[in-house]
């Protein structure tokens, strides 16, 4: 409530100037409601811990003995936590607008900034610069643990291994386009939310999406639909970013992929805009 | 505000509290929940989708095989003679075989004194051509070699036999999946192995021996209505080698065949030195390997290969490639098999409608405050716990089971019109999986209703759910990891419960790939279920503990 109240001051203040609230107030009206409350700290913590620790897990779990031929991909390999920081970040742009619907502050921010999209258009901004910062560290951290295990554990340069680092330019790639799936992930998990209004109902739907797609490809033998599914599912084509060994044989390439993603995005975002203007908050 | 109306509830239930305090509180919680057209709706949509996703992953089995008779065919055109064994499982049966009849009751005694193998060289790189053979020396786990008594020279047929193998010892085994542990450790001309089976009406006995003095009984199997005169002798055989590679977004496995070679000498057969004529019979296909030529699947099992049967002195030597076990989907398998649970795939999505619903059964009541209302009027916190658990369980077991039914019996026609081989399971196997299927979205249902009672907003419990459920299948089936971590994940993980779905075993006698998308969990399906079962207790037990503590 008093987020409302603060949102209204800032707004009555800026009257005079724009005629309305502007870009900026809506700004800043979000950032204060994201930045006063604990859950969503807490979310963005469990985000940038969530990511390293799996990553680094799965660095620790995986040995390349001697001899032996790994067909592994170590930038890949190093990021395997965004899956598990997706989810994250899928609850915490779910609640941004999920929250206001359940406790009726909706109708309160609507008042205040009657141009809706405005303030969608604020939220999605908001979310995805924290997200892409919490993303930025989550991945750092990731990086920084391949680096500094995966070479002891038989991925050496020595063996044809590129490095975990920033400096080789497909892991740079990576490293930034997983920053970027994550952003593009709260973004559509943002536009199923305005469309489903339910925070339990859009993160199922949400989970679903980035889920079940990949356990039917992992299912799935027909080399055709195989080919779709890593082509056209936002998990599968966005996750392709990741990829710095066996670049010819993707079913999309790494930048394609993740305009896939974006396109799901979009496509959600539009959606939720669009039933946001038409429907009674 | 509720001290005052928790004293009348008592008060007003107090009489017949003990008669129907529960059910009562089980109709008011069926009730409240068939209620909300919401949660009805996320039923029904739980159902349809899973036996949409399911008969769509059915439909998705095409595994294309154009290559084994030069022009391309599909569907069933393309399956080989596939044999079953005695007990209807489907069965790889390939040995080379060198044999003599065997009538009545009788014995074949041999001692084996050196074992080697070799395989196809799989690096990872394909095959450079004019690199002469590219096979490369070593026996499989469960390369074989030994003394078998057969029903017929026919692929299927009923068996014993006593053999050594490349990584487990001496061994028994009979029919397909009958295996027993002899003599530890591997053969060498310094250490022998005497292998002797004996066979007495339909009793066949193996015996096994360092020295051929001192035996040992491993075994007694009974084949019934075994002929009179049936083929005995002595075989070689070795399954393909499989390199699962691990790439992210699709594991993919290569192989290649590999064949081993026995040496056997002391050959009696019925306690006579065995001067008589020997017929070597490739069962299957299980002759030698050809030479020459890049590694490739079937083909290279060639009638133009060099004879896998010699006689030297008192010395016979076999070699043979192939298998004498029940066929295990996945990776290695000849045949493009698959089982009765690929139709279930849709279950995860069910799995996420059903926990959506169960988190929003108990959550909900926090968000419109009914939580007090209904607190207030049964103020035993564990028993509300209970009536919302039994009841999400059983909406979801009840729902689970219409939609695993419908999945499977519409799903695996369907995979077996599409030139799969269903690999064929007993029907109180297919039972289980089925009500294993329902009882595991059940579970589900009361780990979510848990979860949403410990943290109370429907987002973070649904999301807890669903991901230590299916990210541990997720990354294992991608191999992600390498597969022995992937193996404890879903050992430990409430992501075990998949297992109950799994339709053909683990069989000991089978190199089997920790694959959960071909049917391979780590763990047995019931204990599997048990370790999903454990989570949803402890996640009861401290929604219940924080229940009570808590302030509604």
């Amino acid at each position: 409530m008093s987020t409302a109240v603060q949102a209204r001051q800032k707004t009555g203040r800026a009257e005079p100037r724009t005629k309305g609230a502007g870009m900026l107030d809506a700004l800043h009206a979000e950032w204060t409601k994201l930045r006063t409350v604990s859950g969503p700290a807490w979310l963005l913590l469990g985000v940038v811990a969530l990511t390293a620790a799996v990553s680094a897990a799965a660095d620790g779990a995986t040995h390349c003995p001697a001899g032996m031929n790994c067909p592994v991909d170590p930038a890949k390999l190093s990021l395997t936590g965004i899956q598990f920081g997706q989810a994250v970040v899928a609850i915490l742009a779910v609640l941004v607008i999920c929250n206001e619907y359940s406790t009726g502050m909706i109708r309160t921010t609507f008042t205040a900034m009657p141009r809706r999209l405005l303030v969608y258009a604020a939220k999605a901004v908001i979310v995805a610069v924290v997200v892409l910062a919490a993303g930025a560290v989550a991945v750092l951290g990731s990086v920084l643990a391949g680096h500094l295990i995966l070479p002891s554990h038989g991925f050496t340069a020595s063996r044809g291994f590129h490095p975990v680092w920033l400096s080789y330019g497909p892991a740079l790639r990576a490293a930034t386009g997983s920053v970027l799936y994550l952003a593009l992930i709260a973004l559509l998990s943002l536009g199923i939310a305005a469309l489903v209004r339910d925070s339990a109902v859009a993160i199922g739907a949400v989970l679903a999406i980035l889920y079940l797609f990949p356990i039917i490809l992992a299912f799935v033998t027909d080399p055709a639909w195989q080919h779709r599914l890593e082509r056209w599912t936002p998990t599968n084509a966005g996750l392709t970013i990741q990829a710095t060994t066996g670049l010819r044989n993707l079913a999309i390439s790494p930048w394609g992929g993740l305009g896939v993603l974006a396109i799901w995005a979009g496509a959600a975002l539009l959606a939720g805009g669009m039933m946001l203007r038409v429907r009674n908050a | 505000m509720t001290t005052v109306s928790v004293p009348r509830a008592e008060a007003a239930a107090g009489a017949d509290a003990r008669r129907s305090g529960f059910g009562s509180l089980l109709r008011s919680e069926w009730t409240k929940f068939r209620t909300v057209r919401g949660w009805v709706i996320g039923m029904i949509v739980a159902a349809i989708l899973t036996v949409l996703v399911g008969l769509f992953a059915a439909g998705g089995v095409n595994i294309g095989c154009g290559s084994s008779g030069g022009a391309a065919k599909s569907g069933k055109a393309c399956l080989p003679y596939i044999p079953h064994g005695p007990g209807g499982e489907v069965v790889t049966d390939s040995f080379n075989f060198a044999h003599q009849p065997l009538t009545g009751n009788g014995s074949i005694t041999v001692r084996v004194t050196s074992f080697r193998g070799e395989h196809a060289n799989i690096t990872g790189h394909p095959a450079q051509a004019g690199n002469g053979p590219n096979m490369a020396p070593g026996l499989m786990p469960w390369s074989k070699a030994g003394i078998i008594i057969k029903e017929n020279l026919h692929q299927g047929s009923a068996y014993a036999a006593m053999m050594v193998t490349g990584g487990n010892g001496v061994r028994m085994q009979d029919n397909y999946t009958g295996d027993t542990a002899g003599l530890p450790g591997s053969v060498s001309a310094a250490g022998p192995r005497w292998l002797r089976l004996t066979r007495s009406g339909d009793a066949i006995t193996g015996y096994d021996s360092a020295d051929g003095t001192h035996w040992a009984k491993v075994g007694t199997v009974q084949l019934a209505g075994l002929p009179a005169t049936v083929p005995a002798g002595m075989f070689a055989t070795s399954p393909s080698y499989v390199v699962t590679q691990t790439s992210f977004g699709g594991g993919s496995s290569s192989g290649g065949p590999s064949q081993a070679t026995g040496v056997f000498d002391h050959v009696t057969v019925s306690g006579n030195p065995a001067g008589g004529t020997w017929s070597d019979t490739p069962v299957g296909g299980g002759g030698p390997l050809s030479q020459s030529g890049p590694a490739g699947p079937a083909g290279l099992r060639g009638a133009s290969g060099p004879a896998g049967f010699s006689h030297a002195g008192g010395a016979y030597t076999l070699t043979g490639s192939g298998d004498i076990a029940p066929v295990t989907p996945g990776p290695g398998s000849s045949l493009p098999t698959t089982t009765i649970e690929q139709s279930l795939t849709g279950a995860f999505i069910g799995l996420i409608a059903i926990v959506v619903v169960a988190a929003m059964f108990f959550t909900a009541e926090y968000r419109r405050g009914l939580i007090r209302t209904t607190l207030a009027a049964t103020p035993q916190r564990g028993r509300v716990l209970a009536a919302k658990a039994l009841v999400a369980g059983a909406a979801a077991f009840v729902t689970g089971l219409v939609a695993a039914t419908v999945a499977v019996a519409v799903g695996v026609p369907l995979e077996a019109g599409k030139g799969q081989v269903v690999l064929p399971v007993p029907a109180l196997t297919e039972i289980r999986v089925v009500v294993g299927t329902a009882a595991l979205l059940a579970v589900a249902a009361v780990f979510a209703i848990a979860l949403g009672a410990v943290l109370r907003r429907s987002a973070a419990a649904i999301t807890l759910a669903v991901v230590t459920v299916v990210l541990p299948f997720l990354l294992t089936a991608l191999h992600v990891f390498p597969s022995g971590v992937g193996a404890w994940l879903l050992r430990l993980t409430p992501a075990a419960g998949l297992a109950i779905e799994q339709s053909i075993p683990n069989y000991p006698q089978v190199t089997n790939v920790i694959d959960p998308a071909r049917g391979g969990y780590p763990l047995p399906p019931f204990a599997g279920f048990a370790v999903l079962c454990a989570w949803a207790a402890a996640a009861l037990a401290l929604a219940f503990f924080l229940l009570r503590r808590r302030d509604a």
